[in-house]
């Protein structure tokens, strides 16, 4: 365990726990963006940022990605965290004054509105969806492309992905709303990527389900699927629903008809 | 295919073999063949040498040799010649039979291509009495103007591996670090952290493997000391590596060299096969069951990935974009393993501590700055060059000894010191000794090297304008601060000189700049404010200029001047009639002239024109 203090209250964290999770288990809240517990921390959008005094000497840091360290102190919301993550925020205000997750961060920070001229950005580059598709779908189909102020996610040559398999997973992670899927014409379509994949259709009721390539994925990883797997997710449940009246309905039959092995109905 | 050495013994037995072969008497001709002698043509020089030499019939009697850059790059094509040590600058081809009739044959020397010092009009003509190169201490640069860098015979004659030898079989990886802890050296590539003290990190940090790199991405603007040192003496760098290399512990190295460069490429290539060959890289080097392979990795060009991590990142195939350091990458780099990564320049002063010994390298320098450093000395500067001094030679002696001063008369204005992320120092800070420490407190910092002069008609403005707008490309836009705050500061600067500026510009600026300095991903962002906050620092009365009184007191923003004719000293000559690419002058003949404002397009032609320096902006 680690030893060391978070605005002036001692906690031990466990070795490799940043100075976020440890912050967290105090209940104590830092703001984040690009941040999710269920990815590798990238610390772009800095607005996590606290000063941390070790041997005498105060920096400023970013909580997710700095390792919990013996004996340094933490101030989340010093006078100087707060004064430049206040202006992060303008920053980034500033780039997408029409995002609401950022809108709403800003309103909580006491800031209505920017001293800059305003972007129209959509996307803040906080790189979860390059992220997920990378770590968690194993797919990388999306990166970073260009540089400087022209930064973008993009699939590879702005075309059509032939990693992405249409999971959306992107889609779910990003927090500003800036991709989005629909379904077109048996097609899972990801506007931002140009990318549409063919989806599924349950042979049930006959609606779209997944994309093809990702039930593929699921079955590439869990091994060969039962037809049920083929179902949608409506007529997964009803089909579950049906069976287990089914048993059901057996199991409370059976001890009347057969009267012998004493399972209750 | 040459034998393999396996000693040191063996080595010097080679060296004196190769030393031998030479004969002091006979004519050596070098011709400088960096990049910058190429731009002027020494190409055609060499060319014309070979088959002027050959059309004697006295290549017996005359070496030639293209070499790495002697440094005096303002006056290329040069040659010096050597037993007797003359210099000729500005040699064309056509002056080769000439040199080879009169000075070799002759004995003779062609005056016109001596070199003429500015101030005391005198010619000089031998190197050593220059003095552009009589107080510079070139201990790294020295060897280029006598070796091939394609040789690595030029380099072996010259002593050359020799401490690879001594260190890899006379001493231990420990007593190597200790050796270049004791020597005080630095990391030449900006950060200056202690060099021997990041390579017993490395090597004591936890690992399955080892990697060393040498970082060849230079960058900054106007900055070429890498490149000339790898271009012209690429086995010092190399030497260097194999002993970084076998200190950490480390088999497989990397140099990373910017794909701009292609001499500097093949020359590292070549010098890696050379190396290979005598089995100073390769297998059980020296027969000291130490192996190390060299590869070379081209970078794409983003500035970027002169940053140690994007550097890394970039190596492991991926876009070249740093990550947090808050571990170290000598302890987690490339491919999550310790890495200990120098500049070029770093790499080559190792093989000096380990042959002189660190009590040696410690004579030259200051207090907390040790050795040399190389410059480039750039901008409105007599002698453009590369110029190698002791730390802490004040930067008057830079300026005016070696550089000459300022053209045309001019009153130097400021000196840019660190590229992107150094500062403007003002004129009045001309005695400062320059090393790693002094430069830090005067708020720039000591970078790769660039050192850009500027003379009174530059606007400090627009120079932080410039450098902000540089950074706004190659800011790798991973990180808000950065991306977002560059942006916006240029947005400002830009306003600023076109004569919108705003009352609280300056504070919005200065607060911008602090949020990026100290909450950036990387060293880009942290340093990135730093043109804008020296010149706002030194120069403030010009923001002031310009945000308040609308005014460039350099009449450089055109927004913010306009050219006008002094009656009294237009003679109507006419000159800036025909120059003006805009038919914004008239006047007649022999009388004074007026430019036409609605057609002025501030470009300040007629200006440089008129000899009577009648034509002002203000």
């Amino acid at each position: 365990m680690i030893h060391m203090t978070i605005n002036g209250t001692e906690v031990d964290a466990p070795e490799e726990q940043t100075i976020l999770q440890a912050a967290r288990t105090l209940g104590i809240k830092i703001p984040t963006l690009c941040h999710h517990d269920a990815l590798s921390p990238y610390g772009s959008c800095r607005l996590c940022i606290v000063e941390i005094k070790k041997r005498g000497r105060s920096k400023i840091v970013t909580s997710c990605n700095y390792p919990a360290e013996k004996g340094i102190e933490v101030f989340t919301d010093s006078e100087e965290v707060l004064a430049h993550r206040k202006m992060l925020m303008e920053l980034l205000l500033a780039r997408c004054p029409d995002v609401g997750v950022v809108r709403e961060m800003a309103r909580r920070m006491g800031i209505e509105k920017t001293r800059f001229p305003q972007a129209k950005h959509d996307c803040i580059l906080c790189g979860l969806c390059v992220r997920v598709c990378d770590e968690r779908i194993g797919a990388s189909a999306i990166s970073f492309v260009n540089r400087g102020v022209d930064e973008d996610v993009s699939a590879p040559f702005d075309i059509s992905s032939e990693s992405c398999i249409g999971c959306g997973a992107c889609v779910r992670v990003c927090p500003t709303g800036a991709i989005t899927m629909e379904v077109v014409q048996g097609f899972m379509k990801i506007n931002r990527f140009k990318t549409a994949k063919q989806l599924h259709q349950c042979p049930s009721c006959k609606k779209y389900c997944a994309t093809e390539l990702h039930l593929g994925w699921i079955e590439d990883r869990l091994g060969p699927q039962s037809m049920a797997a083929a179902l949608c997710t409506d007529c997964k449940r009803t089909r579950n629903a049906q069976s287990a009246l089914m048993v059901h309905a057996l199991q409370r039959k059976a001890p009347v008809a057969e009267g012998r092995n004493g399972v209750a109905g | 295919m040459a034998m393999r050495i396996e000693s040191i013994q063996e080595l010097e037995q080679l060296r004196k073999t190769l030393v031998a072969k030479t004969d002091p008497a006979k004519a050596r001709i070098r011709i400088c063949a960096g990049t910058g002698c190429r731009a002027c043509g020494s190409e055609e020089v060499i060319e014309a040498f070979n088959k002027e030499i050959a059309g004697r019939g006295i290549s017996a009697d005359v070496e030639i040799k293209a070499t790495g850059c002697h440094g005096f790059c303002e006056r290329g094509t040069l040659i010096v010649l050597y037993p007797e040590g003359i210099l000729y600058q500005t040699v064309k081809p056509e002056d080769v039979p000439e040199i080879l009739e009169r000075t070799v044959g002759g004995k003779e020397i062609i005056e016109r291509l001596l070199y003429v010092d500015p101030v005391s009009g005198e010619r000089i003509t031998y190197e050593k009495d220059i003095p552009f190169y009589k107080s510079q201490r070139r201990s790294l640069l020295g060897m280029n103007p006598s070796i091939d860098p394609t040789e690595i015979d030029d380099y072996i004659a010259l002593g050359g591996y020799r401490a690879a030898a001594k260190a890899l079989t006379q001493m231990t990886p420990e007593e190597v670090i200790a050796e270049v802890k004791k020597s005080g050296l630095r990391g030449r590539g900006g950060g200056g952290f202690p060099t021997g003290v990041k390579w017993e990190t490395c090597r004591n940090a936890p690992g399955d493997a080892r990697y060393v790199i040498c970082n060849a991405d230079e960058g900054d603007p106007g900055a070429y000391m890498d490149r000339s040192l790898l271009e012209g003496n690429p086995h010092s760098v190399l030497e260097g590596m194999i002993i970084g290399a076998y200190a950490v512990g480390a088999n497989e190295a990397y140099i990373y060299v910017r794909n701009e460069y292609p001499l500097a490429v093949e020359n590292a290539k070549r010098a890696i096969e050379q190396a290979g060959e005598y089995g100073f890289l390769g297998a059980d080097i020296f027969s000291s069951a130490f192996d190390l392979d060299v590869r070379i990795a081209r970078g794409g060009g983003a500035f970027i990935c002169g940053e140690s991590s994007a550097l890394m990142t970039s190596l492991e195939g991926k876009p070249g974009r740093p990550r947090a350091k808050y571990i170290h990458t000598v302890e987690r780099g490339l491919w999550e393993q310790p890495t200990n990564l120098n500049n070029v320049e770093t790499w080559a002063n190792v093989p000096l501590i380990i042959n002189n010994g660190a009590a040696w390298y410690c004579r030259t320098g200051t207090e907390g700055s040790k050795g040399t450093k190389i410059f480039s000395l750039v901008g409105k500067i007599n002698n453009t060059g590369l110029v190698e001094v002791p730390m802490g030679m004040p930067l008057r002696e830079i300026v005016y000894g070696i550089g000459g001063g300022v053209p045309s008369g001019k009153k130097l204005k400021a000196v840019q010191t660190g590229g992107p992320s150094g500062g403007c120092l003002p004129e009045s800070l001309i005695d400062l000794p320059v090393d790693f420490d002094q430069l830090t407190k005067v708020g720039s910092m000591m970078g790769s090297g660039g050192m850009i002069i500027m003379d009174e008609n530059t606007c400090m403005v627009d120079v932080a304008r410039y450098f902000l707008n540089f950074l706004k490309d190659e800011s790798c836009g991973k990180c808000l601060p950065c991306r977002e705050g560059i942006k916006r500061m240029l947005e400002i600067l830009n306003r600023i000189c076109e004569g919108k500026g705003e009352e609280g510009d300056v504070e919005l600026l200065t607060e911008i700049a602090h949020t990026v300095q100290e909450t950036s991903l990387c060293a880009l962002g942290g340093s990135a404010p730093n043109p804008l906050l020296t010149t706002l620092r030194y120069f403030g009365e010009e923001y002031t200029a310009h945000v308040r009184d609308k005014k460039c007191p350099a009449g450089i923003c055109k927004d913010l001047i306009i050219y006008t004719i002094h009656e009294d000293k237009c003679t109507g000559c006419g000159a800036c009639v025909k120059a003006c690419p805009n038919g914004a002058i008239s006047g007649k003949k022999k009388k004074p002239h007026t430019i036409e404002l609605a057609k002025c397009i501030k470009c300040g032609i007629c200006s440089e024109t008129c000899r009577q320096e009648a034509i002002a902006a203000a």
